[in-house]
């Protein structure tokens, strides 16, 4: 019980630390990154609420979800990149 | 796979747009017929559930035959079915409108996968039964919507877009969060099971609150709701004109969809006055500072971005007013009320869009005071912006008309009059933005010879502003048939 608090309670404050990276720095590489955390904290506490005590198997449906966010969170990642870096193109040419 | 889901327009409505932009991107030469063929076909499955819908109340799916708490469940009740059969009529408009639109035609063949992606989206937003699925779709649309505002790949369209896209992402991270702790506390994430123990439970208000608090903040952000609107007017403005008309009056919509989905169906028993005051109290200022805003642009497209940022605030003044308001045919009609608004700003702004785009196309710039003799050259598009204006103002017999006029008459029957006066400095802001358009739109020249010129981009236009106009406004009273409530369209 105390590892699964400790676990979920990691990824609030993973999501928190992400969150004010996210506001407080401006480059689009530490904000993609920030936001990888934020969605890194909210998987923790998805893992943490799929445990059912000791030679229990999880509960799958969080694990269903954290996979499906990690595929989410992968794709919006490269959108954002590429975006960034058309704009780092753009202003070499013009 | 049970052979009878794949006929089933609850499935149709998102697996025809999801196929048409699979076949759109894998066989570009061919997107704008192919692309055209499955927006024909999403809208007759859109029209189809809404009939269906119509005759014999909610529709439920279970794909896959699992039971409720596994499956990916989706539904059709009345509030969901308005919106998309809304959306998807909307969506045909700016189909048609745009198979003409772009000259360039690697643009066009980026356009349609990206297109139908977000409309099967915005369909499995408006019909997913379960919180996950919710949070998929919403990140979908704004992956698919950022990347379709970047369409132009000007360098303001650029940033716009991927401070829409960043923006959008916090909002749903935000939200996926609010459903991790839904999940802990009430070990499901289907809509209605949620809900029931939600009403059930009340050792959980603490965590309840907490994630109503979080859901709500991330969703506001997406639906622009003022202070947080600061990403929308240069993302909303800088998008190609069928863009703009899907992203200002298709996807802001859809989250506060899903903010009303939740604050009604999901939070009842959380959500007190305090808090609905808080949100209609942000909706005031989004309406009277979004309308001064969009009296004082310089661009008409900027003008009609802020002007969206307004027409969500006015849907955000009902919480309080339904706050305050016993069931009874007095709520179900301000909620109808509601919905109208919603629906008939759909139509008028996609109209006002596309019609802004033509302007745009014909004069090469879209600033307001150099556009004079617009509507000379251009007769049958600035009647499609006189009518899409006159539903943004508010003026009989547009739908918004009914709306406010509801709105109004509720405010004064519970005692909060001060929303009175922001509806009606709204209107009278509103009024002098779109009048302002139309009398620098009269020029000197010559009368025109045709009244239509381009008729393929005309007339979805023209014809999405006149449903906003006069569908809406004259025969309003099916939708309160359709959203299950006696009809009260008298009261």
């Amino acid at each position: 019980m105390t590892a699964q608090f400790l676990y979920g309670g990691a990824g609030l404050i993973l999501f928190v630390l992400g969150l004010w990276s996210f506001l407080v720095h401006a480059p689009l590489l530490r904000k993609l990154i920030a936001l990888n955390i934020m969605g890194g904290g909210v998987f923790h506490v998805l893992i943490a609420v799929a445990y059912r005590g000791d030679g229990v198997p999880p509960d799958p449906v969080p694990h269903a979800l954290v996979l499906t966010g990690i595929v989410v969170a992968v794709s919006a990642t490269a959108l954002g990149l590429v975006l960034g870096a058309r704009m780092q193109a753009g202003e070499r040419e013009g | 796979m049970h052979l009878d889901l794949l006929t089933d327009p609850l499935v149709l409505c998102i697996m025809l747009p999801l196929l048409g932009a699979v076949l759109t991107a894998a066989l570009p030469r061919r997107a704008v017929l192919l692309g055209s063929l499955m927006a024909v076909a999403t809208s007759a499955a859109a029209v189809t559930l809404t009939i269906l819908v119509w005759q014999s109340g909610t529709l439920r799916v279970a794909l896959g035959g699992w039971d409720q708490k596994l499956a990916i469940s989706l539904r059709a009740d009345g509030l969901a079915t308005a919106l998309v059969v809304m959306a998807n009529i909307v969506g045909l408009g700016i189909s048609v409108y745009a198979s003409g639109y772009f000259r360039d035609p690697e643009r066009m063949r980026a356009f349609w996968p990206l297109w139908l992606l977000l409309w099967a989206a915005l369909n499995g937003l408006f019909l997913a039964g379960d919180l996950f699925n919710l949070y998929v779709m919403l990140e979908l649309l704004g992956i698919a919507a950022a990347a379709l505002g970047a369409l132009t790949g000007s360098r303001d369209a650029i940033a716009a877009n991927l401070r829409y896209l960043l923006v959008g992402l916090l909002g749903s991270i935000t939200y996926l969060l609010g459903v991790a702790l839904l999940y802990t506390a009430h070990g499901t994430l289907d809509l209605d099971l949620v809900a029931a123990s939600i009403a059930a439970d009340d050792e959980l208000f603490a965590v309840n609150a907490a994630t109503l608090v979080l859901m709500v903040a991330g969703l506001a952000l997406k639906a622009a709701l003022f202070p947080l609107h600061f990403w929308l007017p240069p993302a909303h403005a800088n998008a190609p004109a069928p863009v703009s008309a899907a992203l200002s009056a298709l996807v802001v919509k859809a989250a506060f969809y899903l903010i009303l989905r939740l604050w009604l169906d999901l939070f009842a028993p959380v959500t007190g006055m305090a808090a609905a005051m808080l949100l209609a109290l942000l909706g005031a200022a989004a309406v009277v500072w979004g309308s001064w805003r969009a009296l004082r642009a310089e661009r008409l497209k900027l003008l009609a971005a802020y002007s969206t940022v307004a027409q969500i605030g006015y849907l955000f003044l009902f919480l309080p007013l339904l706050a305050a308001t016993p069931a009874g045919p007095v709520r179900d009609s301000l909620l109808a009320a509601l919905v109208l608004m919603a629906v008939t700003h759909g139509f008028a702004k996609a109209g006002f869009f596309l019609a802004t785009g033509l302007v745009q196309t014909n004069a090469g710039h879209d600033r307001i005071d150099d556009l004079g003799g617009t509507a000379q050259r251009l007769p049958a598009t600035t009647f499609a912006i006189a009518l899409s204006g006159s539903a943004l103002i508010g003026l009989p017999p547009s739908g918004s008309f009914i709306g406010k006029w509801l709105l109004m008459q509720c405010a004064i029957e519970t005692g909060q009059w001060w929303w009175v006066i922001v509806v009606t400095t709204g209107t009278l802001l509103a009024a002098a933005y779109v009048f302002r358009v139309l009398s620098r739109a009269f020029g000197l020249e010559p009368t025109p010879l045709r009244f239509i010129t381009d008729a393929r981009a005309e007339i979805p236009a023209l014809l999405l502003a006149l449903v906003s106009v006069a569908v809406l406004g004259l025969a309003s009273g099916p939708l309160w048939t359709l959203l299950g409530l006696q009809a009260g369209g008298d009261a």
